[in-house]
């Protein structure tokens, strides 16, 4: 099969590319609406405070505001914002507009006006008095006896101890660590520390709510899971999710961020109370104060080994804060574990984690979802084990890695969804990744070795350091997508997906699994896809699913209807259907005879035939395979300034087949660049009191074009037997592996272990004695 | 109060309030190709060429455009041919979400103005204003060298 491809596996040019590049491809805020309102939010000034009093007509007495509202005008229903399948695995904690503040930034009141100015301006006259409560500020202090309880509220559920703060709990153990770090000739332990990053998606959460002709609630909104945001709007405001009607425009990019419904439930209610249009959108402000973020954490690791370097035992612990609400809470460290602990064979792993509230910005989905956390700790520590043994990291990582053919017995222990099954690796491209990428970066000859500095060395100094890292392939056991093919009188093909694309390219690669298997060109393909009154169901664009799952289903439905095509061309060419094969837009047989895709058609709808080519597809697994990257950085650290500069990152990844390789190649550069700010410039400052002190970009250093290291990417197949023509993940995974590599770089460059991020200046010089 | 200024080559009058920036003046009359994303003039998204200059129109009040040539990414095109440009962000991967691209590709094409042999360097230094969170800028740049290599050779517009 891999070796005839004519669309598959090819950089097909992205099927919205010409709109995009001329400025036409409309986003949720690129429409206009008569008598659209403007939504704004009053956000409290507390960390954490009760309302004691709440007045909002005061704004409703300045003309052209429609609506003023505060807790006391929507019904009081616990809710998650996680956008996860039903139910979900996050405490139901939240509330369209409580009576109770969580953090510097939360809910208090909302107002639509037929201006943003007006509306600004009747945020101004709603009258609040807060009684101020003590937060909890540090997540160190969350569980303390006599700390402040965050969720004192009796309607909210699925938390795990409302009195310690603790949101969820994890403890999940694969042999006997204790033992096994008992039986250790070589030990280390150290502690790692993770901060708050905000995915600056450039386009804002956005939702534009209507009611239609039929008084039904259209919301067209910027998600990354319109069929579960249609269920969970639907039961915020309990009302029948018939009456909801998601449309996903394109998205200016979601990472996780568009996972979670958090301008939905609002602009609904505004909509519904005033009859009229009524748009939502977050300010940039907004975005990085009360959107979400990574999650925070401190973890500590232990490893042991023998002498000749193998693992008698791995332990990972984990304090997690969620901020003041609890999405994604124990999914996400969950993830923390089960992504990085399967990476070594070990006879013994351990996995501890308190996941706690605290009055500080909600943390939630965020691409790589908890592994980026995780495989800092483990890479920086399988690091440190390596030179305590004296061994060249990079054989290490050889000798110890999992193999082809291997069962993971974390991914049972930890599994999300349903799969409790051990997963057997079926496909491992990792020892190519190590080979081709420690070969592109020059391993061998340009390692430092981590020795001390010279006198007369200079002030620029270049180490190389590395990682490895894994991910899966959407959620095993808890994944459900569906497509549906329709050919049309001209011999194209409408493709209906439920999926998302939200940037990443999904529409394009899914199109050519329909053209390839449909023997036409991708320009006969027309793929619509995010609209819940006319397309299937999906559980939407999150934990790296899409091309891995959705893919499945279009490649059935493409088959299911290439199935009917064939019946109808064996009948006209009076052949075996099964004989049959589709190319050129022709089916042809092995005898020579053929007939075009175009006369086919005509013959189905207009000939004797009288019947439709409608082909679907449905698709759920209990599979994950996990791609796999081997990442090498080369930095240059300034001793005197303390600065890190990446000079090269080298990341050889193995996707089992590259359905699309530039495609592929910008999911991979991308990864790589959100997380050179994670590993080196970003992190959200908060003030004693709580409050975010750098809410812009100017004071939230994201990487410019001229920061970037040059990076070299390489696509590895090792063909997945489960996957759409051996493919597997990709959105993902190289996330994870810059802040380990580029650390194991600096210890490799100047001897010292930096062990929180962002690698500013300032740990720099202090880890070197300098400052 | 109405503003006359020339919108892509054509004359227009646009209705604003003296408050009120080119950014929103321009995506009310439709001209959406320019994103609002930061208001401060930190990302570029917005871009728009005026009198030959690539502005942020987040940060210019539409007043200050009276009288004044405005070209927006709706602009470049001809019709339904893409410049080389465009062609060269659509055909090598260098748009993932676009929301960032009308921005790049307004800035990219002014700056081939003026220097239709630019080294990469020039390219990302051209970029900086542009902020991308999707791409890592690498397909981006790879389409304004490949562009610019196109129009020197005569293939481009």
């Amino acid at each position: 099969m891999a070796t005839d491809l004519q669309i598959v596996g090819s950089s097909q040019r992205k099927v919205d590319a010409a709109k995009l590049s001329t400025g036409r491809g409309t986003f949720t805020d690129d429409i206009f609406l008569p008598g659209l309102l403007y939504a704004k939010l009053l956000t409290s000034p507390h960390a954490h405070a009760r309302i004691a009093s709440i007045d909002t007509t005061p704004a409703l007495d300045i003309p052209g505001v429609h609506a003023a509202i505060s807790h006391r005008d929507v019904k009081r229903i616990p809710y998650t914002s996680a956008g996860q399948s039903w139910p979900e695995p996050s405490p139901y904690d939240q509330y369209i507009l409580d009576n109770k503040v969580r953090f510097v930034g939360d809910y208090v009141a909302a107002v639509a006006a037929e201006t943003p100015e007006l509306a600004e301006e009747a945020l101004e006259r709603i009258r609040v008095e807060y009684q101020v409560l003590p937060p909890v500020l540090d997540m160190h202090d969350a569980m303390k006896p006599g700390a402040p309880t965050i969720h004192d509220e009796p309607e909210s559920h699925g938390i795990f101890d409302v009195d310690r703060n603790l949101a969820a709990h994890i403890e999940v153990e694969v042999g006997n660590v204790h033992d096994g770090l008992e039986k250790a000739e070589v030990c280390t332990e150290a502690d790692y520390f993770v901060q708050y990053q905000q995915h600056t998606c450039l386009e804002p959460h956005v939702t534009i709510a209507w009611l239609d002709e039929d008084g039904r609630l259209v919301l067209r909104t910027s998600t990354q899971i319109p069929y579960h945001c249609r269920r969970m709007v639907a039961f915020a405001l309990d009302i029948p999710v018939r009456d909801v009607h998601v449309i996903k425009p394109r998205v200016g990019g979601g990472f996780g961020n568009k996972q979670e419904v958090v301008t939905e439930p609002l602009a609904a209610v505004l909509a519904l109370k005033t009859r009229r249009p009524v748009k939502l959108e977050y300010s940039r402000r907004e975005e990085f104060t009360i959107a979400r973020m990574r999650h925070p954490q401190h973890l500590t690791m232990r490893l042991g080994a023998r002498r000749d370097g193998s693992l008698t035992g791995v332990h990972m612990k984990v304090l997690t804060n969620t901020g003041a609400y609890g999405t994604h809470a124990l999914t996400v460290t969950g993830n923390t574990g089960s992504k990085p602990l399967p990476l070594y064979r070990s006879p013994n792993i351990r996995f501890d984690a308190d996941i706690v509230y605290t009055n500080l910005p909600i943390s939630g989905a965020f691409r790589g979802y908890g592994a980026p956390q995780g495989f800092f700790a483990l890479e920086s520590a399988v690091d440190e084990l390596a030179h305590e043994l004296n061994l060249d990291p990079l054989e290490f990582r050889r000798a110890n890695h999992i193999r082809k053919g291997d069962v993971d017995p974390v991914s049972a222990a930890l599994a999300e969804g349903s799969a409790k099954k051990a997963r057997v690796m079926r496909s491992n491209g990792l020892p190519e990744c190590l080979d081709r990428g420690s070969a592109a970066i020059d391993w061998e000859r340009k390692r430092r070795g981590g020795h001390p500095l010279v006198a007369d060395e200079g002030p620029l100094v270049r180490g190389l350091g590395m990682c490895c890292l894994m991910q899966g392939s959407g959620v095993a056991g808890d994944e459900l997508a569906a497509a549906s093919i329709k050919m049309n009188e001209d011999a194209s093909f409408t493709l209906h997906l439920g999926s998302a694309d939200i940037g990443t390219g999904s529409d394009t690669t899914l199109g050519q699994i329909a053209a390839e298997i449909l023997g036409v060109p991708l320009e006969k393909i027309l793929v619509q896809s995010g609209d819940t009154d006319h397309v299937s169901f999906d559980y939407g664009a999150y934990a790296s699913s899409t091309a891995y799952i959705t893919g499945q289903c279009v490649l059935k439905a493409a088959e299911d209807a290439r199935r009917q095509l064939a019946d109808v061309a064996g009948r006209m060419l009076d052949e075996d259907p099964e004989s049959l094969f589709f190319r050129d837009g022709k089916a042809a047989s092995l005898r020579g005879r053929s007939v075009s895709l175009q006369e086919i058609i005509m013959e189905c709808l207009y000939g004797e035939e009288k019947t439709l080519i409608m082909g679907r597809g449905t698709h759920a697994t209990k599979e994950s395979p996990p791609p796999f990257v081997a990442m090498f950085a080369e930095v240059e650290v300034d001793v005197e300034l303390g600065t890190v500069r990446p000079i090269h990152v080298v990341t050889a990844i193995d996707i089992g087949k590259a359905l699309n390789p530039a495609i592929c190649e910008g999911q991979v550069e991308g990864a790589v660049t959100q997380a050179l700010g994670y590993a080196l410039t970003e992190e959200i400052v908060i003030s004693p009191e709580g409050r975010v002190l750098n809410p812009s970009f100017m004071d939230y250093k994201i990487f410019c074009a001229d920061d970037m290291p040059k990076l070299t990417t390489i696509l590895v197949e090792d063909p997945e037997p489960t996957g759409p023509f051996g493919a597997k993940s990709v959105a993902e995974v190289a996330i994870n592996g810059p802040a380990p590599a580029i650390a194991n770089a600096v210890y490799d460059a100047v001897g010292v272990r930096l062990r929180s991020l962002p690698l500013t200046p300032d740990k720099v010089l202090r880890a070197l004695g300098r400052m | 109060m109405i503003i006359n200024l020339s919108i892509n080559g054509a004359r227009r009058q646009l209705e604003t309030e003296v408050y009120e920036t080119l950014l929103t003046a321009l995506r009310r009359a439709g001209y959406t190709g320019a994103k609002r994303v930061c208001e401060s003039g930190e990302c570029g998204a917005c871009a728009v060429i005026v009198d030959g200059r690539a502005v942020d129109s987040c940060i210019l009040l539409a007043v200050q455009a009276a009288g004044r040539e405005v070209v927006t990414v709706e602009g470049l095109a001809q019709g339904d041919h893409l410049t080389a440009l465009q062609e060269a962000f659509a055909g090598n991967g260098a748009i993932q979400c676009g929301f960032c691209i009308p921005g790049m590709i307004v800035a990219a094409a002014n700056y081939m103005k003026t220097n239709p042999n630019p080294s990469e360097e020039d390219v990302r230094h051209v970029f900086v204003g542009n902020l991308c969170r999707c791409t890592g800028y690498v397909k981006p740049v790879e389409a304004v060298m490949q562009a610019a290599a196109q129009q020197r050779s005569g293939n481009g517009d």
